[in-house]
């Protein structure tokens, strides 16, 4: 027993070069990994997925046909048009925002103050940007007292911060700085030269921007307005904190529908309309990764 | 570049950062000036709110909750991915995209979507397991991995992995003492970001505690704002402030020595879609 | 080649350069003085490459004669036109960046054609005359590809092609080659002088390189904080330095101490005349060519100023490099290989220096300079 065991020892404790004889395969230490991801995103993901497409007798398609109901449409839509007006917004602002630090010193405080606080700020959300904009532009917010001692009332119609229009407001705090992390690299990839070549050929400031720099950061800032707006499209939290009642938006319709207060829960419905959500999602970041890559190849 | 253009950008330059910089200091002061209101109207400025923060004893558990989640998720955080990263990197090369892929998802999968499916899922391991507010760390860790992993990965495109590991190794080091000894400390300042950036994402979230009926911080200080709109904008403040602290500490101290481009790494910027903290 | 020029169009129409006069140009970067009244003319076709340490002001004498920066004072004339005020768009000036200057989103032909379609020239002539010119350049083939597809030598030639398309007065070329590798440099620093002298295009090309300066300029101008410390043919610049900083800067240098006496300098026993006879006397440091350097026809070696051990031979080709250790000092000396094979490393020898004149610097710290 002791000859024969010896060799398959030392095999074992040779480097695990090559990866042939061993005792154990190496991706025995990769599994723990996959397994966890697999439990805790893989096998969620698939509870939804497949919960979609089971209702109370079975297989159905029975879950999707509340796609048809006028609340849902509704807080779809509105969501599609929260998401793009927010995302063209934080686009717009966000990209001048990133050209006015592009423009400057490169290695300056003032670049590393601007990058710093938008990666703060592209992060900030939820219940605390929700009060911030209460403590703001509330019926009792700072901004809204002190248009008042001047004669102004913002809310003579209605206080909108409440309303989907409030949303757009407050979904740009967060879109504008995303925008500047994600615009940056492009407009940092764009090269002096390449201004001062239109200029020796004989164009001018409308030439460079209309056949060179437009045509170069047009796939980058459609690329960043749609991860915007797939920002904006999954976001949760700001809305259920800033608005109480009601599923004005695709994200709030799927948390009422999972935990109604009322009794009225059904993970069934509430799954079907999480995967046209994760569907929509997708799709749009899939374009995004596209438009992506062919900035990465123009602007490195 | 001419002057007169020069003068013009100076000045565009200017009025965006005057104007976007009143759009983002302005609800965060307005916060500060919420929390120290009086009672009424015409009383003065009071400290009350700040002062009621740690005689709320719903809301010191919650921040108490929050925190140990914030450690226990960057622990486990580091335990699943520095050993599997280093790993791949080392000897299983052909599974890094695999690895990307499934880090990188939870950045397509809002976090309202994996809420509807984990409800089963935490509903099973509150009758037959724990139902304690720290099992949310298990889930806690798929909202940090895009972060995580992203930290990680600049850290370990910086230094030649397979090199150091193979000098150690030449050396006598067993796979163990290569990992610890050798590469870890290399990658030191990547383990802090990835660190920091999954306490910032813990003590922010909301929605996946609220809807599993879990109460931390965020959800605490949105349950207070009903009762006590100052305390709790007191307690927004003050945990925005702490998110901030963190992340000025990443930002200017955990600067990776070799700047590692979002285009070189190919990766999409974390935190985008996946609405974890939104 | 000539049916190739005459295609293109941009052969014999302009043959006949234009003459270029920059006049007293002055150019400060807040304490910084870049240029300290810089005065040079280029004769029609002519060729003058600017050489320089990095901060001595060539860029920006080039960026000034293209427009992309403004004088502080002084003025530009090209083809007899004061175009000091004018901006860079209407000077009519082609320029060659340093690298990395193509459109990335446009094919080679749409790089060449860019500067026709500002002048408003129709699309079918725009992509005929951006195709002769790539031939031109030797890369008729390579219309269609991207700048990420093709070598760094080859973007830069589609970047020479593009800045000729236009037809331009004067050709601009601002370290073309210095982002390219040694064997392409040299290859492409030739190409770049042929379709010059075929051109016939006055061009000004700045250079930190004296090498690239020598083998391809008509005339040479060394430039040294802001000023221009000599003009010359490359010859004339390499054997007879006006200044200690353009013996210093082209071409290496012996440094050797010496005492200047009644118009000459005395190094290690010999007696060297000077450049310059009215030369106050005193300590000097002489200028010494390694050619100037040669190994004295006795073999007595026993004692003597000049007396050392080699200590590496350089094989350069024809010539060699010897590097020889006089105790206190070392000394290079540039000699026909089979002389300096008959001296290999270890051995003593006597060195000699031809009496050339040579320049003298003040400063006395030093041995060996590049």
């Amino acid at each position: 027993m002791t000859v024969i065991e010896r060799p398959l020892v030392e095999t074992v404790r040779r480097p695990l070069r090559g990866g042939t004889r061993l005792a154990t395969p190496q991706w025995i230490a990769a599994a723990p990994f996959f397994l966890y991801v697999g439990i805790f995103l893989l096998l969620p993901t698939a509870i939804v997925a497949g919960g979609a497409f089971i209702d109370g007798k079975g297989l159905s398609l029975s879950n999707f046909a509340t796609m048809n109901q006028r609340f849902v449409i509704n807080a779809f839509i509105n969501s599609v048009v929260l998401s793009a007006i927010s995302a063209i917004i934080g686009a717009v602002f966000g990209a001048l925002l990133a050209y006015a630090v592009a423009t400057g010193n490169p290695n300056g405080v003032f670049r590393r103050l601007v990058s710093s606080a938008c990666g703060v700020l592209a992060q900030f959300g939820g219940v605390t940007l929700a009060f911030a904009f209460i403590a703001t532009l509330g019926s009792a917010g700072l901004i809204t007292l002190w248009l008042q001692q001047h004669g102004m009332r913002i809310y003579a119609n209605g206080v909108w911060l409440y309303q989907l229009r409030g949303l757009v407001l407050v979904y740009t705090y967060f879109q504008i700085p995303l925008m500047v992390l994600v615009f940056l690299p492009a407009l940092d990839g764009i090269r002096p030269q390449w201004r001062e070549a239109t200029e020796s050929l004989g164009g001018g400031t409308w030439h460079y921007w209309r056949y060179v720099a437009g045509p170069l950061l047009a796939p980058a800032f459609l690329g960043s307005t749609l991860l915007l707006f797939a920002n904006a499209f999954s976001a949760y939290a700001t809305a259920a904190a800033l608005i109480n009642q009601g599923s004005i938006v695709a994200s709030l319709l799927i948390a009422n529908t999972l935990t109604s207060e009322v009794g009225l829960a059904n993970p069934g419905i509430a799954s079907a309309l999480a995967l046209v959500m994760v569907v929509i999602v997708a799709i749009v970041m899939v374009l995004y990764t596209v438009l992506q890559r062919r900035t990465a190849r123009w602007l490195q | 570049m001419s002057r007169n253009r020069r003068l013009k950008l100076q000045i565009f330059r200017v009025a965006v950062f005057l104007v976007l910089g009143a759009f983002f200091l302005l609800p965060i002061g307005a916060m500060f000036e919420f929390s120290t209101r009086g009672v009424t109207d015409t009383a003065p400025r009071t400290l009350n709110a700040w002062l009621t923060i740690g005689q709320t004893p719903d809301l010191v558990a919650a921040i108490l909750a929050s925190l140990g989640l914030a450690v226990l998720t960057s622990l486990g955080m580091l335990l699943l991915l520095v050993p599997t990263m280093i790993w791949i990197r080392l000897r299983l090369p052909y599974l890094t995209r695999a690895m990307e892929f499934l880090c990188l998802l939870p950045l397509t999968i809002p976090a309202i979507v994996l809420v509807a499916g984990l409800a089963p899922i935490y509903l099973w391991m509150n009758l037959n397991i724990n139902d304690s507010i720290l099992t949310l760390a298990f889930v806690y860790l798929i909202l940090v991995l895009p972060f995580a992993y992203r930290a990680l990965f600049t850290g370990l495109a910086a230094i030649d992995v397979k090199t150091l590991a193979e000098a150690a190794r030449s050396l006598g080091a067993n796979w163990g003492t290569v990992m610890l000894r050798v590469i870890v400390p290399n990658m030191s300042v990547a383990i802090l970001n990835a660190c920091l950036l999954s306490v910032a994402v813990v003590l922010g979230e909301f929605t996946i505690a609220n809807l599993l009926n879990y109460v931390n911080l965020q959800v605490a200080i949105a349950l207070l704002g009903r009762a006590n709109a100052t305390v709790s904008i007191a307690v927004a403040v003050a945990s925005l402030l702490f998110a901030f602290i963190l992340l000025v500490i990443l930002s200017f101290a955990g600067r990776p020595r070799a700047r590692v481009h979002l285009e070189d790494t190919g990766l999409p910027y974390p935190g985008a879609a996946g609405g974890g903290l939104r | 080649m000539t049916t190739a020029v005459a295609a293109a169009g941009v052969g014999t129409a302009t043959r006949a350069g234009v003459e270029i006069r920059l006049e007293n140009l002055r150019r400060r970067y807040g304490a910084v003085t870049a240029l300290d009244g810089l005065t040079l003319t280029l004769a029609p076709g002519e060729l003058v490459a600017l050489l320089g340490p990095s901060g001595c002001g060539k860029t920006t004498a080039l960026r000034l004669l293209a427009g992309l920066e403004e004088a502080d004072g002084g003025r530009v004339v090209i083809g007899g036109h004061d175009v000091t005020g004018l901006p860079a768009n209407k000077r009519d000036t082609g320029m060659v960046f340093q690298a990395y200057s193509l459109f990335p989103h446009m094919t080679a032909w749409e790089n060449v054609a860019f500067g026709l379609q500002m002048r408003k020239i129709g699309a079918a002539d725009r992509r005929r005359r951006a195709i002769e010119t790539l031939e031109l350049v030797g890369l008729g083939g390579f219309a269609n590809r991207y700048a990420h597809q093709m070598s760094g030598g080859q973007q830069q030639r589609v970047a020479l092609a593009r800045a000729l398309a236009i037809r331009p007065k004067v050709l601009l070329l601002d370290e073309p080659l210095s982002a390219l590798d040694a064997k392409v440099r040299v290859r492409l620093r030739d190409e770049i002088r042929r379709v010059q002298l075929d051109v016939g295009i006055t061009t000004l090309f700045v250079t930190h390189d004296q090498e690239e300066a020598l083998a391809i300029a008509d005339r040479v101008g060394v430039m040294q904080s802001g000023r221009l410390e000599q003009v010359g043919p490359p010859t004339t610049i390499y054997s007879r330095p006006a200044t200690p900083f353009v013996a210093e800067f082209v071409g290496l240098t012996n440094r050797l101490p010496g005492i200047v006496r009644g118009g000459q300098v005395e190094v290690r026993g010999t007696s060297l005349p000077l450049v310059q006879p009215d030369a106050a006397d005193g300590a000097a440091v002489a200028l010494v060519r390694p050619e100037a350097v040669t190994f004295a026809s006795d073999n007595e070696t026993a004692a003597g100023p000049l007396v050392g051990t080699v200590i590496a031979v350089a094989f350069l080709g024809a010539t060699s490099r010897v590097t020889v250790d006089l105790g206190d000092i070392t000394v290079l000396a540039q000699l026909a290989t089979s002389e300096a094979a008959a001296h290999p490393a270890g051995t003593r020898v006597r060195l000699a220096l031809r009496p050339d004149a040579v320049l003298i610097a003040r400063e006395t710290t030093g041995a060996t300079s590049a």
